[in-house]
């Protein structure tokens, strides 16, 4: 019945695609961003990009992003997460709607942001009707970096805390109840038993959580073209800009390799953060 | 008896019971007040989409639409929508078939068998989440130029696949690891093969959970925008469309398409609601 080779057989189609698609890919944006097109070698696509005035711009606006959205994210959820676990009736229906984010695309949710605060928007019009404003504010025009910066955090938290959620919340399902229980026999109080028993055992999907997030913060890109057109250069929109407009393939790979080695340093660092130690594992 | 020996709480009883009625009340204050914070944005764009394409320019605005569908014809009637949005529907599809059939058997494989590589494969798998996939579609664009895939639906529902295969089998091998082994045996001793024992008692029972990761697998390709702008240009797909024509569409236009966008992907994750919980419990183990 039971054949040696089977399961090989059953992972080769998914192995194959994985390794044509995602591994030599990969492999390959390293090359373009090293070599010309005659195949030297060369470091000249890396400082062209370097010094290029867009380059430090970029890199910090995508970081601040980063550093603005995910820890305020991360806490959102935790909170979201622990009040879906205390609700009787209704948890259902609430998490639908928590989780209805989860289906809109960066882009899609820039625009929705943008219905607010562009100038005939619903902000504007708010602000009219309480008497601040006359005229119309141009909320998002290049002279209010500040303020477009606010908006895509606003966009980005009001997206993507749902995928947080709900490796949360599925996270929480899987702590057994008895811990806690334990922990209020001996005397724990709400707030114990919660930064005692759950946050630990909640640390393989914190981590899992906090790495799909930070990677998805420095992929950042159609919300900040919806909000901020060219006004606020991130690293994806550079990447975007040298790839599809200035046609320059071995820069836009420069970018791309940049992007990929915060990514990698931040997924190792996250998982050194919240390692969970060999013997604590349920 | 004057002391009563207490039930044993669950862990999180959090703040609903057991807690004075103010507390009651700021926690069903807080829990509307984030389901407004979720469903208004959603709430204003439909207003914009809803109304004529004057109104949408207008200051102030209404908070109530005018229930006018000219916003709505414009954008389907634009130059170039009604490829973008079939584009878009032939890619996700493609995506959808592609990933449940790479991914479903792989789900089953490591749900069912312990074989030397399996933890290579759950690595691999788990890798793809430390990388931002969408810039692999810059090298595969000069590749595709050079086998001849640039521009086309096949090229860049690959792509899209990559990003939803992981998925696929990660909710695929949830979904078979719920389904005892002991039904497959009963099958076998009962005389059928491993393949009847799969099609007569597995498949019947996987299959909503498979429709739930095909169509998980729809939502990623519907709503990638990246690769499919850098990778089209005559078929566009919808977002890709949407964003090369943002800096010069009138703004009734963004609007209808940004919710013609939303409006599959609130269905879709309406019907997947369920697996969601289920595919990240088992991926974190």
């Amino acid at each position: 019945m039971y054949s040696k080779s089977l399961p090989y057989m059953l992972l080769l189609p998914a192995t194959l695609f994985l390794c044509i698609f995602f591994i030599y890919p990969f492999t390959l944006v390293a090359w373009q961003a090293f070599t010309t097109d005659t195949g030297e070698f060369t470091s000249s696509f890396f400082q062209e990009m370097a010094s290029h005035w867009k380059f430090n711009t970029a890199l910090i606006n995508t970081l601040l992003l980063a550093l603005a959205v995910v820890p305020f994210q991360m806490a959102l959820a935790i909170y979201m997460a622990t009040l879906v676990n205390g609700m009787k009736r209704g948890r259902d229906a609430v998490l639908y709607i928590w989780t209805i984010p989860l289906g809109i695309s960066d882009l899609a949710a820039g625009l929705i942001w943008l219905a607010i605060f562009e100038q005939s928007g619903f902000l504007n019009s708010f602000l009219h009707t309480l008497g601040v404003v006359e005229q119309p504010v141009g909320f998002l025009g290049y002279e209010n970096k500040g303020i477009i910066f606010l908006a895509i955090v606003l966009a980005e938290i009001w997206r993507a805390t749902s995928i947080v959620l709900v490796i949360l919340v599925a996270g929480m399902g899987l702590i057994p109840k008895e811990y806690a229980e334990a922990a209020e026999v001996f005397g724990a109080s709400r707030w114990q038993r919660f930064t005692r028993v759950t946050l630990p055992m909640l640390k393989p999907s914190l981590q899992t959580a906090m790495i799909l997030r930070v990677i998805l913060a420095f992929e950042v890109f159609a919300v900040v073209v919806a909000l901020g057109g060219t006004n606020l250069p991130v690293l994806m929109s550079e990447v975007f800009t040298w790839q599809y407009e200035l046609r320059d393939a071995h820069v836009a790979a420069a970018y791309a390799l940049v992007i990929l080695a915060i990514s990698i340093a931040f997924t190792l660092l996250i998982m050194w953060a919240l390692r969970v130690p060999k013997g604590a594992r349920v | 008896m004057s002391q009563q020996i207490q039930p044993a709480k669950v862990m999180f009883d959090g703040p609903v019971h057991g807690r004075s009625p103010l507390h009651k009340y700021i926690f069903t204050g807080v829990v509307v007040l984030l389901c407004l914070w979720v469903l208004v944005p959603i709430y204003l764009l439909a207003v914009n989409t809803l109304s004529s394409p004057e109104d949408v320019n207008a200051f102030p605005k209404s908070l109530f639409p005018d229930l006018n569908t000219d916003s709505v014809s414009f954008f389907l009637n634009f130059a170039g929508v009604g490829q973008a949005l079939w584009s878009s529907v032939k890619v996700a599809t493609v995506t959808m078939v592609l990933s449940i059939l790479a991914g479903a058997p792989a789900g089953y494989a490591l749900s069912r068998f312990d074989f030397t590589g399996k933890s290579t494969f759950r690595v691999l798998v788990l890798m793809t989440r430390a990388f931002p996939l969408p810039l692999l579609a810059l090298p595969l664009a000069v590749m595709y130029i050079r086998i001849g895939l640039d521009d086309s639906i096949l090229g860049l529902a690959l792509v899209h696949t990559t990003l939803a295969l992981p998925f696929a089998v990660l909710i695929t091998y949830s979904l078979f690891s719920g389904i005892p082994i002991e039904l497959e045996e009963a099958a076998w001793t009962l005389g059928c093969s491993r393949l009847q024992a799969f099609q007569k008692v597995i498949f019947p029972l996987v299959l909503p959970g498979i429709a739930a990761s095909a169509i998980f697998a729809f939502v990623i390709s519907w709503n990638e925008v990246f690769a499919a702008a850098v990778l089209t240009i005559e078929n566009r797909t919808l977002p890709a469309f949407l964003l090369q024509s943002l800096s010069f569409a009138p703004l009734h236009l963004k609007f209808a398409g940004g919710a013609v966008l939303v409006l599959p992907a609130l269905i879709f994750i309406f019907l997947v609601r369920k697996y969601l919980f289920s595919m990240w419990g088992i991926a974190n183990r």
